[in-house]
């Protein structure tokens, strides 16, 4: 197609508070969206309490692709493709261990763990073989943000400060709720597979007109907290940073309530180590907001949704099958906070989770409503006539508008469209 | 050990799926065998057609149903699970259940299960311990999906009748991306 057609490609796909149901299931759209999204623009990998210790390695990906994050003999993180340069055998099949080297099956190449490769079976088989060009690929470009791994396979581009922009803010509220402003990955994930594109999933994540009905199962029976949250009346805000950045903010509801750990729907009572840690590491005043705010709720582009206690990793498989990979938060040094985020977070999402079962169902039955081609498209209006600008200059809406989608859209629609 | 074991114990990887070695009973009580199985098979029955209550009374005060992720003898109280239920927490489960809302149990799936390879574990108290395995069909709005573990149960006798104060139940493809599973496993 040339240029103009191109762009009315996306006019048509991609209006003002509509977009077209094929966006979700075109699976010429999906190859397009890896290429323009997912092997272009800053991709959370893992954090960096996965690989704590010097040779320790882990299995990620980056979008589709599988990504083996090592901490090397030197103690730096790398991100290597797993794929041998010689005919394109994996060079390990562990999801993850300790190890100082991977040897390839097939010939028995070897590679050190920060991708170089140290020797070949039968050496004299090579006359000009440069191994220094011959070592395992590396994910383009690695950055670190308090210890959150992220990934871009584009030489150039926004930074990844550029890219997280605001958003930054939110990873900052997160680590400040660790007593010693850590945070760390080390309860292992649970994988939940779903018939549904990945962009079903980012949405839902700041979507906070759902709750109310699809988990009116578990509200109705346990006391959650959530309720207020998300009804007609709510106080809370969805913030849209930019770079398709979106996030539910409840600090208004909280600091009605003014109560610290309301936001985890507990009592200083019943976590007195964690407060008093809190306490001595910031300070009474300062300890009591950061308990009072709690932990942010909030969906960094493409894939790193960071919900109060967990974080979920989305991962696109197909045009209509997606991965959720979701494991509770720990606190550096606060077991009773972390026991409680564990218990909290294994009740609610995963494949038998109070919650996610049943957000993954709603995610399953909108791709197989799309199989019904009319009406062309999904309808994402509410709230465009109360967006307004919060005093920092970002868009905000009511806690149940679908400014959260609109904005994940713009930003999709800048990536995908040759600019 | 022989020579030849220690070269069929395999990879790391593997243990973890095999877990910690059990010990088996090898006296064979015919009628223990059939109790117990009777029960499971009960059990099962009870989870295929979705009778809530009477499952959640086939557990004592003090029970535990774990369905443990990325292995087989995890550590539960640092790894996540994808169940870890403590009797109030299954007791929420059944609620939860019975409201109708669940959407994804609503409708339910339909389900049928095979019990099967009973081994009794040798018990150093009046507990019963059986592990046995299970094959589970079900099918709902997504499609099928066949569902096969390993489970193991702690049963007890509380005023004549046998109870689970114990259920784990190890998938075979828990290290792996798997489907919503929402029904009773």
């Amino acid at each position: 197609m040339d240029g103009p057609v191109l762009a009315d490609k996306w006019d048509a796909l991609i209006e003002p508070g509509r977009v077209h149901g094929s966006l979700y299931y075109d699976t010429a759209i999906f190859k397009e969206e890896i290429e323009k999204i997912w092997f272009t623009t800053w991709v959370y990998i893992g954090h960096e309490s996965e690989v704590p210790n010097n040779n320790d390695f882990v299995t990620k990906a980056l979008g589709p692709m599988p990504v083996l994050m090592t901490r090397d003999r030197k103690g730096e993180v790398q991100l290597l493709l797993n794929r041998c340069p010689h005919r394109g055998n994996a060079v390990c099949v562990l999801e993850k261990g300790n190890k100082a080297s991977f040897t390839c099956p097939y010939h028995s190449w070897t590679f050190s763990n920060d991708g170089a490769l140290i020797g070949y079976a039968f050496p004299d088989g090579y006359q000009k073989a440069e191994k220094s060009e011959l070592g395992l690929s590396k994910v383009t470009r690695v950055a670190n943000y308090r210890g959150f791994i992220f990934g871009s396979m584009a030489a150039e581009g926004p930074t990844l400060e550029e890219h997280l922009g605001g958003a930054i803010t939110a990873l900052d509220r997160l680590c400040d709720n660790s007593p010693t402003g850590e945070v760390e990955i080390t309860a292992g994930f649970l994988q939940h597979r779903t018939k549904a594109n990945w962009k079903f999933i980012l949405e839902n994540e700041c979507d906070g007109y759902h709750p109310a009905f699809v988990h009116s199962s578990i509200f109705s029976v346990a006391d959650s907290g959530i309720t207020d949250l998300y009804g007609a009346d709510a106080v809370a805000v969805t913030r849209s940073f930019g770079n398709g950045h979106t996030e539910v903010d409840p600090r208004p509801e909280f600091r009605r309530r003014d109560k610290p750990l309301s936001w985890f729907n507990t009592k200083p009572e019943r976590l007195p180590d964690y407060v008093q840690q809190m306490n001595e590491a910031y300070g009474p005043e300062r300890a009591r907001e950061i308990m009072i705010d709690g932990t942010p709720h909030i969906m960094i582009f493409p894939n790193l949704f960071i919900a109060e206690i967990q974080i979920f990793v989305i991962q696109p498989v197909s045009a209509n099958e997606s991965i959720q990979h979701v494991t509770a938060l720990q606190f550096k040094g606060a077991p009773d906070m972390n026991r409680r985020l564990r218990q909290q977070t294994m009740g609610s999402v995963g494949p038998a989770g109070f919650l996610l079962a049943d957000d993954t169902e709603m995610y399953e039955r909108n791709q197989r409503g799309l199989e019904i081609r009319d009406p062309e498209y999904l309808y994402l209006k509410r709230g465009e006539h109360r967006e307004r600008h919060d005093e920092d200059g970002y868009l905000i809406g009511h806690a149940t508008d679908d400014l959260p989608s609109r904005e994940i859209w713009k930003h999709y629609r800048s990536l995908m469209e040759d600019k | 050990m022989t020579t030849e074991q220690e070269a069929i114990a395999g990879p790391e990887i593997l243990k973890a799926w095999i877990g910690a070695d059990r010990v088996f009973e090898k006296k064979f009580d015919p009628e223990l065998y059939h109790e117990v199985s009777q029960f499971i098979f009960r059990e099962a029955r009870l989870q295929d057609i979705h009778d809530y209550d009477a499952w959640e009374d086939l557990w004592t005060d003090d029970a535990l149903y774990w369905v443990p992720a990325n292995g087989t003898d995890i550590d539960p109280e640092t790894q996540m699970s994808m169940v870890y239920d403590n009797r109030s927490r299954i007791a929420l489960r059944v609620r939860q259940l019975k409201t109708g809302r669940r959407h994804s149990q609503t409708p339910p799936s339909q389900l049928a299960r095979i019990i099967s390879n009973f081994e009794f574990l040798k018990s150093a108290t009046d507990d019963i311990k059986v592990v046995c395995n299970a094959q589970i069909f079900e099918t709902n709005l997504r499609g099928d999906t066949m569902w096969a573990a390993r489970n193991e149960y702690t049963l007890r006798r509380v005023d004549g009748a046998l109870k689970m104060a114990y259920k784990k139940v190890v998938l075979v493809n828990n290290n792996k991306a798997i489907y919503t599973l929402s029904f009773l496993v």
